[in-house]
């Protein structure tokens, strides 16, 4: 499970990196693509967002590679299917981002076999808080699967200790209010946050929304596990093609 | 949260992480709010002053004539201020807003109903205001956009998507898990995540309170069966919660657009094109395709095209307590009209919905018999729309002189 990976990996390297990507945008093969650059640009694990038409934690970007990804006809089944075959091809874990509803209508238990079946190693399910999530929390024990659940500063202790006892793998902490691709102040306060973050779980801590660069991922050496790259990657290829992704990748660290 | 707001198995609360906090206050405030008795007085007390409670409950003599069947009585929310039933959500929901201690509001709105009724409430307290509408919507509805900006909100259009009002409630949830701390969004339905569904029902409760207590002071007996339209299910949970103790049908009626064939409607209730799913934070009936992408939506009336509906109107739908029927767009231009024509009452494109249905029944039942027809908004405010299916040529050319005018 991923819990050892990336206890393993932090001794090797004092932050790990995970990237995100929208599946099937701008293409399943530019998709493909940017993976390979990332995966040489050295990320250590990647979340692999399968569009839906609401996304509603997720900010003018992401959602827009959403909307596009539908647009140009993208479907679960095909997000499956890739992903099958990456997490099969590349070296690091792979998880899946997606809202519930597509958990739901695939069929829950339906779902969490054929990640297991598929090598993919654990999922965010943004709008499934444990307490809706019976099912999909039982399904993942079964299959030996890290359901990865999120910690915001606006999660009290006592709520946190809860989350950290039903989460495995890592524990996933929004840096502030509001959603995805927005500006994060790197802040005492994002400190003092994490350092609460810590006391409620053993579990690695990934810190995410917001984080852009180097600097960024300076500051969070130490104070976080693993350093969340989502929005900025995405813009970064909008604006430059994938062809920047593996060096951006690599200078973060 | 001590109540995840189920209704066998629809409903629930299914929120970012982020809101988990915001839901816990807004859920103990509506708690408390509920179970003092001066909450309810207050606000029966502003309903009366503010807007015009209780409304009145209009014998149709003219239509019951024409159908030749049951009586027919319509319940007059078109005479709230503002125009609508929205107005009894809103100003409920503002009352809370006072007890939290914010002071901004934002809201989504379709029709513009629940915007105008929104933004009015925060004028009268107060809030700033942030009304999220789909592009499409503020092109359909315009005139309730330059109300809301009379009155101080600010309207943003939203682009994303099917630019309705789906995407207008997206919008708003982004807004509100960045602005929590300061702002309360003021869902205009009785959908959403627990305890909005069941928020929104008790303050429109208040319409069937009153309607049982109105029809047993004229009639001395409960109607045979009560008509509402169903968008998000406000007005129709409003209505019928009066009545859901009572020998009584209740009949939903949703939007059948184009047709339940055509793939061009928002029943999620009567049409296979509908299965159940969650989002926008709860579980219901949405229109969707098998992989869980939701699907366009179409209506004549704006404040009916909607993908999901009342999780609280599903189960009644599942236990067969509510029925539901859906009215095409044909239909309901047809009965606006004869509304209009036979009552002098004007009824909203979506309120026409509900007189569709009870046209089409009330022939065939005795004159014996009470049907109560809820018209949950006025109709002046369509009056492009209207003009438009009733293909009115004077309108035509007012319109364009005024173009002319502004153009020279
Ligand atoms: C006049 C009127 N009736 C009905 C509705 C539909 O909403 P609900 O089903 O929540 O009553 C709207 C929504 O905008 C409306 O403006």
């Amino acid at each position: 499970m991923l819990e050892n990976y990336l206890k393993e990996g932090l001794k090797e390297r004092d932050i790990l990196l995970m990237t995100h990507i929208v599946l099937g945008y701008p293409t399943f093969e530019q998709s493909l693509q940017i993976i390979e650059a990332m995966v040489k640009g050295g990320v250590d694990l990647m979340e692999l967002q399968i569009p839906f038409s609401e996304p509603i934690a997720d900010g003018p970007v992401i959602l827009s590679a959403n909307q596009k990804a539908l647009a140009g006809g993208v479907t679960v089944s095909q997000c499956m299917d890739f992903a099958a075959k990456v997490s099969q091809s590349f070296p690091i874990p792979f998880l899946f981002m997606s809202y519930y509803n597509i958990l739901l209508k695939y069929g829950v238990s339906r779902f969490v076999s054929v990640m297991a079946e598929s090598n993919l190693k654990g999922a965010i399910v943004p709008d499934l808080p444990p307490e809706e999530g019976q099912e999909y929390m039982e399904a993942m024990k079964d299959h030996k699967l890290d359901p990865i659940f999120i910690i915001s500063p606006t999660t009290s202790s006592e709520r946190m200790k809860y989350l950290a006892s039903v989460a495995s793998g890592f524990m996933y902490c929004v840096a502030r209010k509001g959603v995805t691709g927005a500006n994060t102040d790197f802040s005492i306060q994002l400190q003092n946050y994490l350092n609460n973050c810590r006391k409620a779980t053993p579990l690695p801590l990934a810190l995410g929304f917001g984080v852009k660069n180097k600097t960024d991922i300076d500051f969070l050496k130490g104070k976080a596990d693993i350093a969340v790259i989502g929005t900025q990657t995405i813009r970064l290829m909008e604006q430059e093609g994938v062809g920047a992704v593996e060096g951006f990748i690599r200078d973060l660290r | 949260m001590l109540n995840r707001g189920y209704y066998q198995g629809f409903g629930g609360a299914f929120l970012p992480e982020i809101l988990y906090a915001t839901f816990d206050e807004l859920e103990e405030t509506f708690r408390a709010a509920k179970n003092d008795p001066d909450f309810w007085r207050n606000y029966e007390q502003l309903m009366s002053s503010y807007s015009c409670r209780p409304t009145p409950l209009t014998f149709a003599e003219n239509l019951t004539r024409h159908f030749g069947g049951a009586r027919i009585y319509i319940k007059r929310e078109d005479l709230n201020h503002t125009g609508a039933h929205k107005a009894n959500n809103v100003m409920g929901q503002g009352l809370l807003v006072k007890r939290m201690g914010k002071n901004r509001v934002i809201a989504e709105t379709g029709a513009g109903q629940h915007g105008v009724a929104t933004a009015t409430m925060a004028a009268k307290f107060g809030f700033d205001c942030t009304i999220y509408m789909g592009e499409v919507d503020v092109e359909r509805q315009r005139p309730n956009v330059f109300w809301m900006e009379r009155l101080g909100a600010k309207v943003v259009p939203v682009l994303d998507g099917t630019r309705i009002l789906k995407d207008a409630i997206n919008e708003a949830f982004r807004d509100w898990v960045s602005n929590m701390d300061t702002t309360h969004y003021v869902l205009g339905t009785a959908c959403g995540p627990h305890p909005f569904p069941e928020m929104v029902s008790w303050f429109q409760s208040i319409i069937g309170t009153e309607a049982r207590r109105q029809i047993l002071a004229v009639e001395g007996k409960l109607p045979a069966r009560i008509y509402a339209c169903v968008g998000g299910g406000s007005n129709a949970m409003g209505i019928f919660s009066g009545f859901f103790d009572d020998p009584v049908e209740l009949v939903g009626v949703e939007a059948g657009g184009q047709g339940l064939d055509s793939g061009k409607h928002a029943s999620r209730l009567c049409s296979k094109d509908a299965s159940v799913g969650v989002a926008q934070g709860y579980k219901t009936y949405f229109l969707q395709n098998f992989e869980g992408q939701m699907k366009e939506t179409h209506s004549i009336a704006a404040g009916l095209d909607y993908i999901g509906v009342s999780p609280i109107l599903a189960y009644h739908k599942e236990t067969g307590r509510v029925r539901f029927e859906a009215a095409t767009d044909d239909e309901v231009v047809a009965a606006t009209a004869l509304t209009i024509r036979k009552e002098g009452v004007i009824p909203a494109l979506e309120s026409a919905h509900a007189f569709v249905q009870a046209f089409k029944e009330a022939p065939a039942l005795s004159p014996e018999d009470i049907v109560i027809v809820n018209q949950s908004g006025r109709g002046d405010k369509d009056i492009f729309t209207v003009a438009d299916a009733f293909n009115d040529p004077e309108w035509q050319k007012f319109i364009i002189k005024k173009a002319k005018a502004y153009n020279a």
